[in-house]
């Protein structure tokens, strides 16, 4: 699948890019995001401001029993740092190895029609590869949540 | 440096911003309302003429209400968590086109916030941060069933998001660009000789109901909202919390949920496009796209809310059948087809 990625790229996109990418383009592209630092800066400016405000407009009043945990309503039994099923660990591997693969056919997907059909294959050759290896994963029951 | 359209964008921003919490605020009201209605109620009706100001009084109660950190607690993450959770969702606003553009005192302004080139994986990014604000938040409360759902959470949001992003691929394919502004822009074209109407829902029924089902997934509402089922888990992650925290995690849902609606409005269904939009003059244009976009956008949050007081909520095991044996093979056959579609006809 490489090489015919490669060699499309080479054709098509490589080049072109290079040449066209000048420096004002470059700026024109980072002027892109500006914007969207202001609105974190508004964002954060909102979020820490209400949670500063509110920390002092309600009342506060200590106490040994009162500053506990409410968990249920009734005594606390033991601490929250517990074991949990490694189940929902397995997920977050799982997530993790197959995010990767799906972000590798972004790529792809914006390319589509240069790539054409040779590419298209070189994809349905991917996605077999990805296929087998989450068949693989269901086959050995990682994902059984009933069991 | 081009100091007006730092300002138009500063404008643009605050207008933006106001606009989210308002709406956030009356979803509130809205829920209670849709509530009422489809279980024969009549809902709050106290607060103002039909309860209209329902929502200020929620919200004022939420500002004087003290603000507790348990003692057994990790102090500045608990902090860290509801502030995560609402900014990721104040932030992903700003890459959604909220209309055509404007032509005033002599300018040409976006009603975007900014037209990034990779709008698309923005979006995911910030989605996959939200989990950050629910799990540090569950996890430094030191509650057993706070744990417990914000790893429900965690894990649920992690793996609707595949299925998610597989079902994005095939809309990306098709329009050739991650920006949003392009894919709402390609659906102004016409089908079947009505002008306005190539909405993606016709050319991906698939796709879209995948996309539907995980953003419901991914705003952990209901049917999916295992994470804060009150029958199991008291209040689910954020069982410690009050105050304007409290008041932060559930605003960051409602807030998640406009903003999903926008994108499946503007992802699937044309966003500001709709027929005879080519007609209306100038500026007429851009208002009338974005009037439009916001009733699109009405009905979707509507829609949430009806499935929410519809449906019953999900067992653990049958949610996670559902989003790795069911929606993921679903989409990759659904960007297969589309590739060979698009390729060989």
């Amino acid at each position: 699948m490489c090489f015919f990625m490669r060699n499309k790229f080479a054709n098509y996109h490589f080049r072109s890019t290079v040449a066209r990418v000048t420096f004002a383009a470059r700026f024109m592209e980072t002027q892109d995001y500006l914007p969207i630092v202001l609105q974190s800066m508004v964002a954060v400016g909102f979020v820490g401001l209400v949670l500063v405000v509110t920390h002092f407009l309600g009342p506060r009043r200590k106490g040994a029993v009162k500053d506990e945990n409410f968990e249920c309503g009734i005594e606390i039994q033991g601490n929250a740092r517990v074991q949990f099923s490694v189940k929902y660990f397995l997920t977050a591997i799982l997530f993790v190895l197959f995010d990767v693969e799906v972000i590798f056919f972004y790529p792809y997907a914006v390319n589509f029609k240069e790539l054409g059909s040779e590419g298209f294959i070189a994809v349905v050759m991917f996605v077999t590869f990805f296929l087998i290896g989450f068949f693989y994963v269901l086959k050995k029951g990682a994902l059984e949540w009933e069991r | 440096m081009d100091w007006f359209f730092i300002l138009e964008k500063a404008i643009l921003i605050i207008i933006l911003f106001s606009l989210t919490l308002f709406i956030a605020m009356y979803e509130t009201y809205m829920e209670r309302k849709v509530a009422a209605f489809l279980q024969d109620r009549v809902g709050p009706d106290r607060a103002g003429p039909f309860g209209i100001l329902q929502p200020l009084a929620d919200g004022g109660k939420m500002f004087f209400k003290e603000d507790f950190i348990p003692n057994s607690s990790e102090k500045w993450l608990f902090i860290l968590g509801p502030g995560i959770a609402m900014f990721t969702a104040l932030m992903t606003s700003a890459v959604i086109p909220w209309g055509t553009e404007l032509h005033l005192f002599g300018r040409t302004i976006s009603l975007q916030v900014a037209d990034v080139n990779i709008g698309v994986l923005y979006i995911m990014g910030f989605v996959s941060i939200g989990v950050y604000g629910i799990m540090i938040g569950g996890w430094s409360s030191n509650n057993k069933y706070s744990l417990m759902g914000a790893i429900r959470a965690s894990s649920q949001m992690i793996s609707y998001e595949l299925a998610m992003g597989l079902s994005l691929i095939a809309i990306v394919m098709m329009s050739g660009s991650l920006s949003l502004k392009d894919i709402a822009a390609q659906q102004s074209g016409s089908l079947m000789g009505i002008e306005g109407f190539h909405w993606n829902v016709f050319l991906q029924p698939l796709g879209f109901l995948i996309f539907l089902t995980c953003a419901f997934a991914e705003t952990n509402r209901a049917p999916f909202d295992l994470p804060e089922c009150e029958s199991e888990l008291i209040g689910g992650y954020h069982t410690e919390y009050t105050s304007m925290k409290l008041g932060f995690f559930l605003f960051a849902e409602y807030v998640n949920m406009f903003i999903s609606s926008t994108l499946i409005a503007t992802i699937y269904f044309g966003g500001y496009n709709f027929p005879g939009l080519h007609y209306l003059p100038g500026n007429w244009q851009a208002l009338a796209g974005t009037a439009v976009l916001f009733l699109k956008i009405l009905f979707f949050i509507f829609f949430y809310m009806w499935v929410r007081w519809t449906l019953p909520r999900f067992r653990y095991d049958q949610l996670m059948h559902l989003g790795w044996k069911v929606l993921i093979p679903l989409a990759v056959l659904n960007m297969l087809l589309t590739g060979a579609w698009m390729t060989w006809f």
